[in-house]
């Protein structure tokens, strides 16, 4: 099994965010798409490259870490490989979301307080509203979405992906 | 009552109040003598419309926020209805809900805006459950204490420091029910860009962020017979501590602020006003051997440490330009240290410098590692004149009833010179007063050298002496100050001298000082302290035969060798490229900021 490669920092200082900088002419402006392409690369926001964002466009840290924290969309803190997303809207859970969420928590050994597994491969997340409830209850994993979804049916979807992880 | 409504009027509860260019509906409110409460309505900030306190029911628009409604002649406009009461009354309770309610031992507790409109709107009973675990303190800073518990979302704090100081040390992260103000990544408040100016804290309406108290280390060290307790008072404090007591705005409690030192303990109390005049020969010889060489001009004063670890942190480029001379606070600490304990036959640890500032960051400075020596520092505790006035409470003293004492010889003897310092514009006054006489060769009268004396954050004045002519600029606020520095850096802007104070009209408005509702408070000071300048006899730093008498006996020539071990610093910057930088393990900068206060 493979861990997914960490995202470090320290070897290549800053390269990647400077060609997104760059990408963005420094403009403060552009910070919410400048954090989104940071996020895409390192898939999380790391501390030190908003901070080393934040120096660059003149913005204060806590700005940034404002902004950072106000969307769903962003994460500060490493999300695994795969990223598991129950949705918990009004619909979804009328129609027993939570059991669901439950069920994958303990499949995976997770909990409201950790969200990732120890290897980094599993994500568990709650959303509110995904837009899709006439399939509702509804979970997404990674971009696939699957609807009408049971706690057995989603730990077969978590199994089938642990299987994936161990063959490769 | 008359209610027409003629052309330049609004109609408020049924009277006509003519509309005089008030910059919202809120401030015309209050200017007819209805003091709407409000949370997030500051004069010197934005308007941010989030409290939703100061809401008013305008005929055919319906509720809206006096704050965020330009005053428009011919609007009518009603502050009581059933309705708005309701309004504001719940969204108090919700306040109360989202606040710990731990109001007894509360920092802020007598001076509680959120208390004081509770009360206002005779709030009994919250109807709303908390539904936060307690957060807890952060005591990362050495100035302040942030209480997440307590925090009402209101933002002055967030203003005040993004707009009048340009830092954005603090801002708000998360959002919802989660939302919070918070610094960087959720750090300590002492481990970022904060400068412990604590404005933010003065602004505060609760207890969410407050002075870091000292009050029970000197409470030790003056109830512990090994220990000699030494007090040093700043000029702007004997001008605000009055208004703890109820006195007004502005008088000089000096008299009574010695005696009930001495009441307290103290075995000698002396006055920062006299370092303050060291400092001014100091920084004149540095400023004219500056001016004569052409070198590192313009000079930046250094007294102000908010101002200091700015410069540290966004101008380390200019960190060479700023004056070497410590701090008026950290001089007479110096030469107590170094003199004290010989004369009275103690060791350098008996003696203990207690020092009583208008300021928050005078705590932070007193504890930069730099100003130690074997560990043990210059200045060992900083109260703020709040807590001085907590101490004199806790005592029983019945402060208007005191007698007045006089300041200790020599350390207590100052010009007006000195006392005029914790004014904006006071030591580039104090600068001038003696400069002029150097560089003329003979006095030149003090009234003609107050040019730098203003109300407005950004001045420039310029003096000629004979053939010599002396620009200076003062500023205070941060931000201003990082404009300027920004004109003199590409080349718009030639001055010799630049006086920074991060408080609005310097000391006088530290965050130390007592908070008051009295928007003039501020002004009073400053008139009173130059009052106080022109009550002394002398004016002038060079005149201050003790000053004189201390480079005889200690400190050899004024700007020597000896003077510059006792009296002067350096300075480091505190801009790392980034902690992702390859050398930041080995960084010198970063291994000398790790001995700063980890509490
Ligand atoms: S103390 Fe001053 S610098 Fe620090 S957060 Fe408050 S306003 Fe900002
Ligand atoms: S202006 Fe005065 S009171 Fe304010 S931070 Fe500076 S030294 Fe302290
Ligand atoms: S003062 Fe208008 S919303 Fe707070």
């Amino acid at each position: 099994m493979i861990a997914p490669a960490e995202p470090s920092v320290e070897a290549e200082p800053m390269l990647k965010v400077r060609e997104i900088l760059d990408r963005h002419d420094h403009r403060a402006s552009r910070l919410v798409p400048i954090l989104q392409a940071v996020q895409e690369s390192y898939r999380y926001l790391p501390a030190e490259v908003l901070t080393y964002v934040a120096q660059e466009l003149d913005v204060p840290a806590a700005r940034v870490f404002g902004v950072a924290t106000f969307y769903a969309h962003f994460a500060i803190v490493p999300k695994g490989k795969h990223v598991i997303r129950l949705c918990d809207g009004t619909a979804c859970h009328v129609k027993a979301s939570m059991p669901i969420l439950d069920a994958i928590r303990s499949r995976l050994g997770l909990s409201e307080q950790q969200a990732t597994t120890p290897d980094m491969l599993f994500t568990v997340e709650t959303v509110a509203c995904l837009g899709a409830c006439g399939l509702a209850p509804v979970v997404v994993v990674d971009e696939a979405v699957h609807g009408q979804m049971t706690p057995e049916g989603a730990v077969e979807l978590v199994e089938r992906l642990m299987a994936q992880e161990a063959s490769t | 009552m008359k209610t027409t409504v003629t052309a330049n009027t609004i109609q408020i509860d049924g009277r006509a109040v003519p509309v005089n260019g008030e910059r919202n509906l809120l401030e015309l409110i209050r200017k007819s003598g209805i003091e709407l409460p409000t949370f997030c309505y500051h004069s010197d900030l934005s308007v941010y419309g989030a409290c939703r306190l100061c809401l008013v029911d305008i005929q055919g628009r319906g509720i809206q926020g006096a704050c965020s409604t330009p005053a428009e002649a011919g609007l009518v406009v009603r502050t009581q209805t059933e309705e708005l009461r309701d309004i504001r009354r719940i969204a108090v309770e919700l306040l109360l809900a989202n606040h710990d309610q731990q109001c007894p031992t509360c920092p802020k507790s007598a001076s509680c805006r959120l208390q004081g409109i509770a009360r206002q709107l005779g709030i009994r009973h919250v109807r709303f459950r908390p539904v936060h675990a307690p957060e807890p303190l952060d005591e990362s800073s050495v100035s302040l204490v942030r209480d997440p518990n307590k925090c009402v979302l209101c933002g002055d704090c967030v203003r005040f420091c993004g707009e009048i100081q340009g830092i954005g040390a603090i801002d708000f992260a998360y959002r919802g029910h989660e939302a919070a103000v918070l610094p960087a990544f959720g750090k300590g408040l002492g481990e970022g860009e904060c400068v412990n100016c604590g404005q933010c804290a003065a602004l505060c309406p609760t207890g969410a962020l407050s002075p870091r108290p000292e009050t029970n280390d000197v409470w030790r060290a003056l109830h512990d017979a090994t220990k000699t307790v030494v007090v040093q008072v700043a000029p702007a404090v004997r001008v605000a501590l009055g208004e703890a007591f109820g006195m007004m705005p502005g008088t000089d409690t000096s008299g009574r602020l010695v005696a009930a030192l001495k009441r307290l303990g103290a075995a000698r109390v002396y006055d920062t006003a006299f370092s303050a005049d060291l400092t001014v020969l100091e920084e004149t010889h540095e400023f004219l051997e500056r001016k004569a060489s052409g070198e590192r001009l313009p000079l930046f004063t250094s007294c102000c440490p908010a101002w200091v670890k700015f410069a540290e942190q966004f101008a380390p480029d200019l960190l060479p330009n700023l004056s070497t001379c410590k701090s008026p606070q950290q001089m007479l600490g110096a030469l107590c240290k170094d003199t004290l304990p010989a004369e009275l036959g103690l060791a350098r640890e008996q003696v203990v410098m207690v020092s009583v500032m208008p300021c928050t960051a005078k705590k932070f400075e007193a504890k930069r590692p730099e100003f130690k020596v074997g560990g043990n520092p210059d200045v060992d505790h900083v109260i703020t004149t709040q807590e001085l006035a907590h101490m004199i409470e806790e005592a029983g003293l019945q402060f208007d009833e005191l007698e007045p004492e006089s300041f200790d010889l020599p350390m207590g003897f100052k010009t007006g010179a000195g006392v005029i310092f914790g004014n904006s514009g006071g030591v580039s006054e104090a600068v001038l007063r003696h400069a002029s006489e150097v560089v003329a060769g003979h006095p030149v009268p003090v009234s003609e050298l107050c040019m730098t004396r203003g109300e407005e954050g950004m001045r420039f004045a310029s003096v000629e002496i004979g053939d010599v002519v002396l620009k200076l600029a003062v500023v205070y606020g941060l931000r201003q100050a990082r404009t300027l520095v920004n004109r003199i850096r590409n080349g718009e802007l030639a001055v010799d001298l630049v006086e920074v104070m991060a408080c609005p009209g310097g000391c006088v408005g530290g965050a130390g000082q007592p908070v008051t509702a009295d928007g003039q408070a501020r002004r009073q000071r400053t008139r009173s302290l130059y009052e106080v300048d022109k009550r002394l006899d002398l004016h002038k730093s060079q005149d201050n035969h003790y000053v004189r008498e201390s480079y005889r006996r200690h400190l050899g020539d004024i700007g020597g060798p000896r003077a510059h071990q006792v009296l002067h610093t350096h300075y480091a910057s505190r801009r790392c490229a980034s902690e992702g930088c390859a050398a930041h393990a080995t960084c010198p900068q970063v291994a000398l900021r790790s001995e700063e206060p980890a509490i």
